[in-house]
């Protein structure tokens, strides 16, 4: 029972008995829709795409675990990079989607992109009232892009390489 | 009495406690259906349990509601994806599932990760099982009736799934072993937040000592229990905490220590000699509080140095079989994996440590009172993914 | 000793019928307030910062519109019966509960006058109507036609028979020591009582009587089927018990009965051990401690209950024949013991 009880005063009195109670700072749970939980950077929450990396390779879509990847592109010519030169040949997106409602949100796809045109956002809330929004196309992609977290520095002793996000 | 005289006296006490409830008292036996919704089975396990009054003549686990096909899954899918498959079959403790498949797979291609992706592997290893067996921990209070240590379990918990989500990005399902090594390495800053929550954890602990194990009504409710004597836990090849309880020694962390870092930590393997539910729990809140000191020592340890191994970067594993198990939070896990050279394996068994431990409830619930029924069921801990795969 | 006179503070004098009319408001309208109140307080605040949670924050300020709400949710829920329910049965039961708990008010004591109805023998009354409730509890746990409810029919009719036991003997020391079974009389005997010659605030019995406080605290854990004794219910194993098929209103009768007699039983508990409505330096006869004696009433009912809840949100439940086994083996020879300490003295002190 002294437990519960001693609890109960810590939820009560977070800054001591002598202080008025604040049970909202004392509580360990957060009132979500009022007050938002700071996810963690590398957290997993929604997938972000930089459409100029993408070369339409397909390597995403083929180690989806459960292929929930749909992309389409054609090759167009880009003006050459220097005058006089040869038109190059480039790859364009037509189609991007990620279908989150089969998503199981396992980050091979980011990790398997060749050319960092993936990334992790920790923003998770895009929940829908119709299964079939949950289909982000490459525009909804595109703008989670702004919300991907700088990568965060290394524990010491690592030999990682920091890696930088395109803006 | 050896095992099957046993087994015939048991058959021949349950009928003749049928034939005494039929003629003498004229009333029929009841079967009751524990289950497949019932808050007691933690998912989907039914128990067909016949009764006598409150008392249970026989029981019978149904397993099998949630077989989701993890093994024929697996065989369509590339090693890297099998990975995210089976993460979810303990959903607890997930990060400990990929790690007998992934040293499965390493042994067949004849790699070994460095010494820093060891360890690091090893200190998730133990993060994943204070994370999974805390919230048994609590979870044992609310099958007895007691409300508050579960939201006790659910508040210290979420801290070790912080620590879990800020290195591999998932709180759940971390999909972070890969096949010679680990994804990425450890953020800066983490070391120390994790020490702190060991501390938190260790206090956690100290608190359930106090709230549940102190309290004699537990102690009424769990002491002498649902007793499992060591030679039985061995013939129906019970493992984990469950086996301990009941005195075996025997811990696949100290024996037999692939590809982990056990070997160069100071700790203890935990036994109770008595085999109850009491013990069950006893054996489950040291390992907690030892896993804590282990993780320090992990993390003191660490040798720094990559967290890859040269690995190609199209994994196909040469053709061969292996079969690796490591002691995970519930029990010893094993994958037998079959390769033929292919891109996907061509066949993996797993063996899930609550799959074998239930095997035993038909025996261990014969003559109990439906209360203990729930009391022994929350004891052995079992996980439905885990039994269901 | 009756409405008539406790309202006489306010110089009015009413008709029979008046009175009991207001009497029967008043029931009526501190039954479901005083369910409210120790839901509220303590099921959803107490719990709640016990575990480190907030509750409910988002009905009324803090929540605590919340079981209103729940209350109006349950109103609207359609009036459900399983198919090869006793249907009699099964829609009465809620009911007979619920005048269990009615009953139990009559004789509750707020002032020397404001009690519904001062009976001679209010505290044998209100120990036989809490006993009602084991008739309601067992006709839903029949008429419900399912195995669970049955088996916490039985469990509850096997507790609240073992436990009413302990819950009279453990209130026949107060009662040797008052001389009397009137409940106000039990409080007017406290309040004229002395300490070692010194009558400053009376004598609570709870100073000579603290065996028998605590057994009454346990036993009417028991009746209320609350943790450590709510083996009938038993969410975990019965998923529910007699209540499993309940839904809307009905459930909402068991709810509100159960909250109801916690409250009624901790007002028994204060009246017979912590002094009543009385304040020291009032004359016991004094109309003022009709006003005030309610307040004091409400302090004291919840200290009792916050103990009773505390108790709740603590403990684990025990087993069917450990509580038996309990209530036999250890509760029974205490109180006796405890009867016969107060024979003693009574006699030689």
């Amino acid at each position: 029972m002294g437990v519960t009880a001693r609890t109960m005063l810590r939820t009560l009195f977070p800054d001591g008995l002598t202080k008025p109670p604040s049970p909202t700072r004392g509580a360990h749970t957060v009132q979500y829709p009022h007050v938002k939980e700071e996810p963690v950077t590398r957290a997993r929450g929604v997938i972000g795409l930089h459409h100029d990396n993408c070369t339409v390779c397909m390597l995403c879509a083929r180690e989806c675990p459960d292929w929930c990847i749909y992309i389409e592109g054609h090759k167009e010519l880009a003006p050459p990079r220097r005058p006089g030169g040869k038109p190059r040949q480039r790859n364009k997106i037509d189609r991007f989607d990620i279908d989150y409602a089969l998503c199981m949100y396992c980050g091979i796809c980011v990790e398997v992109c060749p050319f960092d045109a993936l990334f992790w956002s920790p923003e998770f809330e895009y929940s829908e009232p119709r299964i079939a929004d949950l289909l982000h196309d490459a525009d909804r992609l595109a703008d989670w892009m702004d919300t991907v977290p700088e990568f965060e520095g290394y524990e010491a002793g690592s030999t990682q390489k920091k890696r930088a996000v395109p803006q | 009495m050896t095992f099957t005289e046993r087994e015939q006296q048991a058959y021949v006490d349950a009928a003749s406690a049928d034939a005494r409830v039929n003629v003498e008292l004229e009333t029929e036996g009841m079967t009751l259906n524990i289950g497949p919704q019932h808050p007691a089975t933690h998912g989907t396990l039914r128990i067909v349990a016949r009764l006598d009054g409150e008392q249970v003549v026989a029981a019978e686990p149904v397993m099998g509601y949630m077989h989701r096909g993890y093994e024929k899954l697996a065989e369509v899918r590339t090693y890297p994806q099998v990975t995210t498959l089976i993460n979810r079959i303990d959903w607890l403790g997930s990060f400990a599932n990929e790690v007998p498949f992934i040293l499965a797979a390493e042994r067949l291609m004849d790699i070994e990760a460095p010494p820093r992706a060891q360890w690091i592997r090893t200190a998730l290893f133990e993060l994943s099982r204070i994370a999974n067996i805390s919230l048994f921990l609590g979870d044992m209070g609310v099958q007895l009736g007691a409300l508050t240590p579960v939201f006790f379990a659910f508040r210290d918990r979420e801290f070790v799934l912080n620590q879990i989500e800020a290195v591999t990005g998932g709180r759940f399902h971390p999909n972070f072993d890969r096949i010679g090594g680990l994804k990425d390495d450890l953020p800066a800053g983490w070391i120390a937040e994790t020490k702190s929550v060991m501390a938190k954890m260790r206090g956690f602990c100290d608190e359930l000592e106090d709230l549940l194990m102190g309290n004699e009504i537990f102690e009424a409710r769990t002491r002498g229990v649902g007793v499992i004597p060591d030679h039985v836990a061995a013939s129906f090849g019970l493992s984990g905490a469950n086996l301990r309880a009941a005195g075996v020694d025997w811990d696949m962390r100290r024996d037999n220590p692939c590809g982990l870092a056990y070997e160069s930590l100071d700790w203890k393997v935990w036994t109770h000699p008595d085999g109850d539910s009491f013990a069950r729990y006893w054996v489950r809140l040291q390992e907690t509080r030892e896993a804590t000191y282990m993780v320090e020592q992990l993390l003191d340890g660490l040798p720094s140095g990559p967290i890859m191994a040269k690995v190609p970067r199209i994994i196909k594993v040469p053709a061969g079989e292996a079969y690796v198990a490591t002691e995970n939070p519930l029990g010893v896990m094993g994958y037998y994996v079959v390769s033929k050279g292919e891109l996907a394996p061509f066949r993996v068994k797993i063996r899930s440590a609550s799959f074998s431990n239930i095997s035993v409830v038909p025996w261990v619930l014969r003559g109990v009172y439906v209360p203990d029924v729930i009391t022994i069921l929350a004891s052995l801990y079992f996980i439905l993914g885990d039994i269901d795969r | 000793m009756s409405a008539a006179a406790s309202l006489s503070v306010f110089a009015v004098e009413l008709a029979y019928w008046q009175q009991t009319a207001i009497k029967l408001v008043v029931v009526a309208i501190v039954i479901p307030t005083a369910a409210l109140i120790l839901g509220y307080v303590f099921l959803l605040k107490m719990m709640s910062f016990m575990q480190s949670r907030l509750g409910p924050m988002e009905a009324g300020p803090h929540g605590s519109l919340q079981l209103l709400a729940d209350g109006l949710k349950f109103l609207q829920k359609e009036d459900v019966f399983p198919r090869r329910a006793d249907r009699a049965v099964f829609a009465l039961a809620p009911a007979v509960v619920l005048i269990s708990t009615f009953l139990l008010y009559v004789v509750l004591p707020m002032g020397p006058d404001a009690v519904v109805s001062g009976l001679d023998a209010g505290l044998f009354f209100a120990l036989a109507v809490a006993s009602l409730s084991v008739i309601g509890v067992l006709m839903a746990g029949w008429g419900s036609a399912n195995k669970y409810a049955l088996m916490g029919g039985m469990r509850a009719a096997g507790q609240l028979i073992a436990y009413e036991l302990p819950l009279v003997l453990a209130v026949m020391g107060v009662v040797i020591q008052a001389g009397t079974l009137d409940l106000n009389k039990i409080v007017v005997a406290q309040a004229t009582g002395e300490l070692f010659g010194w009558g400053g605030i009376g004598f609570p019995f709870i100073l000579t009587q603290f065996v028998g406080f605590a057994i009454f605290l346990v036993a009417v854990q028991a009746e209320l089927t609350q943790p450590p004794f709510d083996m009938p219910v038993a969410e975990s194993e019965l998923v529910g018990g007699y209540q499993v098929e309940y839904t809307g209103f009905r459930f909402l009768f068991f709810f509100m009965a159960e909250f109801g007699t916690a409250f009624a039983f901790a007002g028994i508990a204060s009246v017979l051990f912590l002094g009543g409505w009385y304040v020291p330096g009032f004359d016991v006869d004094s109309n003022w401690l009709n006003l005030v004696g309610p307040i004091v009433m409400f302090v004291k009912i919840m200290a009792v209950s916050a103990l009773i809840f505390w108790f709740r949100f603590t403990f684990p439940r025990l087993r069917e024949d450990q509580l038996q086994k309990f209530a036999w083996k250890v509760l029974i020879p205490l109180s006796l013991l405890n009867i016969v300490m107060t024979g003693i003295f009574k006699v030689f002190v």
